[in-house]
């Protein structure tokens, strides 16, 4: 449910980039890159993003999501690995060892914008 | 033109976070940020807390709810100082909003600062409010597989107070499982076992308290 305040933070980091070219430009399309483990939702993001850009300059712009990985550092033997039912949750059974707990996370909590493309 | 850029979609909330932390460190206020379930008990240990610690410190919240202002009424009948933020529906704090509560509450003398965020276990974690620590309260009542259903909340807490074990008789909760999966996902974790209730285990929170303050008062007086 908080991919609504998401969805505003990006709004405004849209508008700011934007302010950066002159008037006439336009924005086609945005990619957010958003990890397994970032807590927010690809649907919520884009149901969000649609209903927050209706009447505004954004109206029509393409959001894409890109879903990163989970990549995970076992918390025993060092491994890394991608858990098997990914994307669920960093409480996987190390491949190697088979330690569940305090793995390390080294990729999946990203949440940020990735690329602006621009007509 | 493709125009590569990164951004953190909470970039404007970690600024604004950043400030107030700023803030608070000047002031030495030791800030906790209460996120558990709705009923966890909350308000209930925030309550306990300003009966039994009102002579030794100076200290305030910053209550969170989607609606009413029930809990900034319930902290002032316990003697406290608290504003009621209303997040209209929405499901967590963030810096912005505790940044306006903070027009309502005078800083100065404060010794220890509360935010008890909106109930809900997953939202309120993303969101830095310039704490100083997470506090992840849990009740017996709740099951002792939250700490597996919610890491990133245990992940990230300093302390985990699980409340209500005046009910342990009487509900299927594990504090072993509770604690061991915990620690595992957060070894530095606290782990204070305690019931608002009967008073069992207060005072290991109490001491919990004043370590957090002895330690912000030091840095305060060293940056000084």
């Amino acid at each position: 449910m908080h991919e609504i305040s998401l969805v505003a933070s990006l709004l405004e980091i849209m508008r700011d980039e934007m302010g950066k070219y002159s008037a006439g430009t336009r924005l086609s399309s945005v990619i957010v890159r958003c990890g397994a483990l970032s807590n927010a939702l690809p649907e919520a993001l884009s149901t969000a993003f649609t209903v927050m850009t209706q009447d505004t300059e954004f109206a029509g712009v393409d959001l894409e999501i890109e879903e990163d990985a989970l990549r995970l550092a076992c918390g025993a033997c060092g491994e890394e690995f991608t858990p098997e039912d990914f994307p669920v949750s960093s409480l996987a059974p190390c491949p190697r060892c088979g330690e569940e707990l305090a793995h390390r996370v080294l990729a999946g909590r990203e949440l940020y914008v990735r690329r602006l493309t621009i007509i | 033109m493709e125009k590569p850029v990164v951004r953190s979609l909470l970039e404007a909330n970690d600024a604004g976070a950043a400030e107030l932390r700023a803030l608070f460190a000047e002031r030495g206020i030791a800030v906790l940020n209460f996120i558990g379930s709705p009923g966890a008990g909350k308000t209930a240990l925030l309550e306990k807390t300003f009966r039994d610690l009102g002579g030794e410190f100076s200290m305030a919240v910053i209550e969170g709810d989607p609606q009413t202002d029930n809990d900034a009424r319930r902290i002032a009948a316990a003697g406290g100082r608290a504003v009621q933020v209303n997040t209209g529906g929405g499901c967590h704090l963030d810096a912005a909003l505790v940044r306006r509560a903070l027009g309502g509450l005078d800083l100065k003398g404060l010794d220890l600062l509360f935010i008890e965020n909106v109930g809900n276990l997953v939202c309120p974690v993303e969101f830095d409010c310039g704490e100083d620590c997470k506090v992840a309260l849990l009740s017996v009542t709740e099951g002792d597989d939250k700490p597996e259903k919610y890491p990133l909340l245990f992940n990230l807490a300093s302390v985990m107070v699980l409340n209500k074990i005046d009910l342990l008789p009487h509900v299927d909760f594990s504090l072993e499982r509770a604690e061991r999966f915990a620690r595992r996902l957060n070894g530095e974790l606290a782990v204070l076992p305690l019931s608002c209730r009967n008073g069992e285990g207060l005072d290991g929170w109490y001491d919990f308290l004043r370590r957090v303050r002895a330690k912000k008062a030091e840095r305060a007086a060293v940056g000084r």
